[in-house]
Order: C-alpha cells, then structure tokens, then sequence
C-alpha cells in the first residue's frame, strides 16, 4: 500500500469516525422526535430550527452537570466503566464496509476502515466486549440496583449472543467467508436486487434482528436499566458526561447493529440496478469504468446509511410501541425460542446448500463476468 | 354467583393460538397503530406562539374596576376579603379627602388592596361577594408565572383598571361608546 493510499485511508476512517459519532448524536434528536410524533406530540422544536440545534444544548447540559462520585464507589473504576462501553461502541464500525471503492488513478481509497478477513468474528467480539462496560460501571456504583442491572446486562447479553451467533452462522455457511465486505459482494447479482441475503434467510434475520435489540439494551430488552424497578440501572448512579457517554455508546451501538444489518442481510452498499446504471453511464453519458464505478460507490454510500437509518428508526419505532419484557420471559425467548430456532435454521441451510439450491445459485455467481473480486 | 347488574361478563382463559404464541402478528399489529399515529395530526399548542381559546367563563386575574366616570368604584367594605376561601385579599381603608371626588366613587376608599395570586384558587367569591361592582376576574387575562413569590402579591398598581376608555375589559362595566367620549372628554 502506497504512502497516498494510507494517506487516503486515514482520511476515510476519520470521515467514518466523525460521521458514526453524528448519527448517534442525532440519534438522541431523532429518538425525542419519533417518540413525540408516535405518541401524537411534536418533540424537541425550540432550540434552532425545528430543534435541530437540541443535541447541542444537550451536550451543554451534560457537561455543565454536577460531577458525582458515590461513597464507597470504587472511583477507577467508575470511570473506566463508560469510557469501556463508548471504546468499544466506536471500536465495532471498523471492519463495516460502508461503500465500495473509489478509484482515482492508481489510487484505490476502500470506503471502509480496514478490510480483515474475520470481520464478522471481529464485530461480535467487540460487542460482547461492550458489556463489560456496563458490568464495571454497574458494579463500581456501590449501588443494589446498579448492581442488578449490570448483571441483567451480563446475562442478557450472553443469552443473545448465542442465538445471535447461531444465526450467524446460516449467514456464514452460504457465503463462506467471514469478511464482512465478501458478504456484501456476493448479495450484488447483477439485474437481481432481490438477492440479498433477506431472501435467503429470512428466517435467521428475524433471529438476528430480535437478538441485536436484546445486544443494544433497547426496549422491549430493556431490562439493565428498567426504570419501573431499577431506577436507572446499571447507570443509576451516573451523572454528568459520564452518564451522556453511557447514552451516547447506546446510540452508536444502535447504529452498529444497523449497519450490521443492513450488511449482512440487505446488501450492504448495494443497491438495486447498479450495473444497469453503470453500464448508462459509461455508455450514454461517457464516464470511463473507474468514474462509473466511483459514483456506483457513492450511491452506494448513500443507499447504506439510507439502509442504516432505517433500521435505526425501525429501533425507535419499536421502543415506543412494544412494553417491556419481564425478566424470566426474556430468558425464556432467548433460551427456549431463539436457540433451537437458530439451530433449525442452520439445518435448514445445510439442507438447503447440500441439496444444492444454493451452491447453484452461488456457482452462477462466482462464473459471472462481472463479479469482481 | 348471580351478579348484580346482570351485566358482568363472564371470560374465559383460553390457550393462546399458534399465531397468539408467536408473538410477531400481535407486534405488526402494533407498529401500524403506532405507525398511524406517527402520521396524525399533533394534539400539540406550542403555547406561547399558539394559545388555546379561553372559555367565556374562565376566571382569571382580577381587576378593580372604575366607574363611567373613571373613578375607582371600592370602597373598601372588606366584603370580598371575608368571602375569600383562601384569604387572599387585604386591603387598608381610607377616608376619601376634598378634592378626591373624580378619583373614589365613595367617601371610603381602598388605600392599598393587595390580592395575593399563590393564595387565591380563582373562586371568584370576591367578584359575587361585591356590592358596589367593583372586582371581577377578567376571562381573557391569567396571573403568569414569575420568579419571586413577592411579584405574586398584586397590588393597586397593578389590579386597578387603567384610566383609558378604550381598556375595556372582556367582562365587567362595558362603557358604550358615548359614555367612553364622555370620559375622555372629562379625562382631557
Ligand atoms: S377568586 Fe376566590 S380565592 Fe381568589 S381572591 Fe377572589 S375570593 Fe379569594
Ligand atoms: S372590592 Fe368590592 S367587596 Fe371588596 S372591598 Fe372593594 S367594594 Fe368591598
């Protein structure tokens, strides 16, 4: 890799940094918006126009707050506890391919952070590193109800991470690979947007989807911080930035499960008729191959953050519709549905690569002149 | 038991079906109200652009009002302190001087009447209790919100009705127009 493409690449990732921290900052807007609009109020509408100026004034706020250290709390470590679960929210957008290429020249800038070629592996791992944050946090609070959260965080995220992985897994048997770019390539069949993996799995994306509610905290899987009988949870004792870093690393982590999402089972950066508009732009508006694919990329960009921003409302719909779960019937779902769903899912999908419906489908695609590699 | 009202409906608790127990119908079910919802129209007055109609009726801040002439019509009778629930009015009274007379309608006069808005639950008792028709709690004026409790004790300064014609309250002494060129006339 040249000096140039490094230098490319660095400006990449920080654009991608920047921009996962402003959608979960705007996350906290849009959750205030959609509540009040589901709920038949108008939301957050003073600070600039149409409030959009409200994450701002809430960021004041946070860090003009009164900076608390409960007696008895271990202090490092009530620190360290929502510094982790931030680190780690940010850690996980790395490895998503956010846009294919872009080309000028001899230079290839990727649209990704980095490309590794256990992604997927990588993204789970972060995540479940996530909760750690929680648990430190939860315990170093020297608080009961602290302290429950921050199990039911740690037992929840367990629970989920299982049936998440198993219906991963179906996912990982069709495509092969675990890089979460390859993943994304072999959903573009050209002239066949419907390809995505939805289509193939739609089982294990329910599986998938359910879980990632049950990984971010969000309602109906609420439970760490349950307001009705925890107080606050895990962050009851959380006050100031601290408290703001713990709702901020949740938003992102909303995006990332988006994101991820939308990669794994909605075709990522792609998009329906992307070759047909290609090939229209090489041939009747004279782009060469490079540019045409360079704006391919970028259409692509931002149909996936279209992609993700539907899914991060999806998020929000659902918190203000559904109640939330009671503790044993969240454990039931996980341990007694999800689990032997996903692991009928995967029989399914061995059945269905042994029978050889999807091994055809994938030689085609594999044969395919224009699967770039 | 043989119910009462013979209305009382007698349930059952069925197993839940195939569809109950899977739980995502009753979801989807529930996203499309919600979804609805999201596309109504907001109940939401953005109160201080948007104000909500006051009922004709309503009872808000006081005033004292003055007579055709524009002379203040209390004579500090202390009718409408004892009225009050909430005893919220005090008042000191006065014995009106020479030269008083386009000023007081009556001999005795209200030095200071103060009405204390925290205290006062907007009865309207003083406004009935009234003989000489000079209290009345406007419809189309509230006490608003301030920061210091002392700026709720209302004095004279505040509760008397401005010598002008044209301030003509919603509800009290309406003055036709004639009367109003009279006063203006007497005022000039
Ligand atoms: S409205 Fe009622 S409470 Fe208020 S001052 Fe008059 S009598 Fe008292
Ligand atoms: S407002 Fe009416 S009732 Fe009260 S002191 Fe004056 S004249 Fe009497």
């Amino acid at each position: 890799m040249s000096l140039e493409t490094l230098g490319w690449q660095g400006l990449v990732i920080l654009v991608l940094f920047g921009l996962s921290l402003l959608i979960a900052t705007y996350c906290t807007y849009a959750e205030r918006v959609i509540a009040a609009f589901l709920q038949d109020r108008v939301g957050p509408d003073r600070a600039g126009p149409y409030g959009l100026a409200q994450p701002l004034a809430d960021a004041v706020k946070m860090f003009t707050k009164e900076e608390f250290f409960p007696g008895g709390a271990n202090k490092a470590l009530f620190i360290f506890g929502p510094c982790l679960a931030m680190v780690t929210a940010l850690m996980s957008s790395a490895v998503i391919p956010f846009g294919n290429f872009l080309k000028f020249g001899d230079t290839v800038v990727h649209l990704q952070g980095i490309e590794i070629n256990v992604g997927m592996l990588y993204v789970f791992g972060i995540v479940s590193l996530g909760v750690y944050g929680i648990m430190i946090g939860g315990w170093a609070s020297n608080n009961k109800f602290s302290l429950l959260g921050a199990i039911r965080a740690a037992s929840q995220n367990i629970s989920y991470e299982l049936a998440m992985g198993l219906a991963l897994i179906a996912v990982l048997m069709m495509s092969g690979t675990l890089s979460l770019r390859e993943i994304t390539l072999q959903q573009s069949v050209p002239g066949e947007w419907h390809f995505w993996n939805i289509v193939k799995q739609p089982l294990g994306f329910i599986i998938f989807c359910v879980c990632a509610f049950a990984e971010t905290n969000r309602t109906p899987f609420d439970l760490p911080e349950c307001e009705t009988e925890l107080v606050g949870g895990y962050h009851t004792e959380y006050s100031s930035m601290k408290l703001g870093l713990y709702l901020f690393a949740e938003y992102i982590n909303v995006f990332v499960a988006s994101a991820v999402m939308s990669v794994l089972y909605f075709g990522g950066f792609n998009f329906p008729f992307q070759y047909e508009l290609s090939q229209w732009l090489q041939s009747s508006r004279g782009l060469s191959a490079d540019m045409a694919q360079n704006v391919i990329s970028i259409l692509g960009f931002a149909g996936l953050f279209l992609k993700i921003f539907a899914f991060i409302f999806f998020f929000m719909w659902v918190r203000w519709t559904l109640p939330r779960f009671r503790y044993d019937q969240l454990m039931r779902l996980g341990w007694t549905i999800l689990i032997p769903l996903a692991i009928f899912n995967i029989l399914l999908t061995g059945g269905l690569i042994n029978f050889g419906v999807i091994a055809e489908v994938k030689q085609w695609w594999l044969t395919s002149p224009i699967a770039v590699r | 038991m043989q119910s009462l009202s013979n209305r009382a409906k007698k349930l059952e608790k069925k197993p839940f079906t195939l569809a109950e127990r899977a739980y995502l119908p009753a979801i989807f079910q529930g996203l499309s109200i919600t979804m609805r919802h999201f596309f109504m129209k907001k109940a939401t007055i953005r109160y201080p652009e948007e104000t909500r109609p006051f009922s004709p009726v309503f009872r808000g801040l006081h005033v004292l009002k003055r007579d055709e002439q524009g002379r203040e019509r209390c004579t500090a009778c202390g009718l409408c302190a004892v009225a009050c629930p909430a005893e919220a009015i005090t008042m000191v009274a006065g014995e009106r001087k020479k030269g008083e007379q386009n000023l007081y309608r009556e001999e005795k006069y209200a030095v200071s009447y103060e009405i204390n808005m925290l205290r006062c639950i907007f009865c309207g008792l003083c406004e009935e209790a009234c003989p000489k028709a000079a209290i009345y709690l406007q419809a189309d004026k509230m006490a608003p919100p301030r920061y210091e409790r002392d700026e709720f004790i209302y004095g004279k300064d505040r509760l008397v009705e401005p010598v002008s014609p044209d301030n003509r309250s919603k509800r009290g002494i309406q003055l036709t127009p004639e009367q109003a060129d009279k006063l203006r006339s007497q005022l000039a």
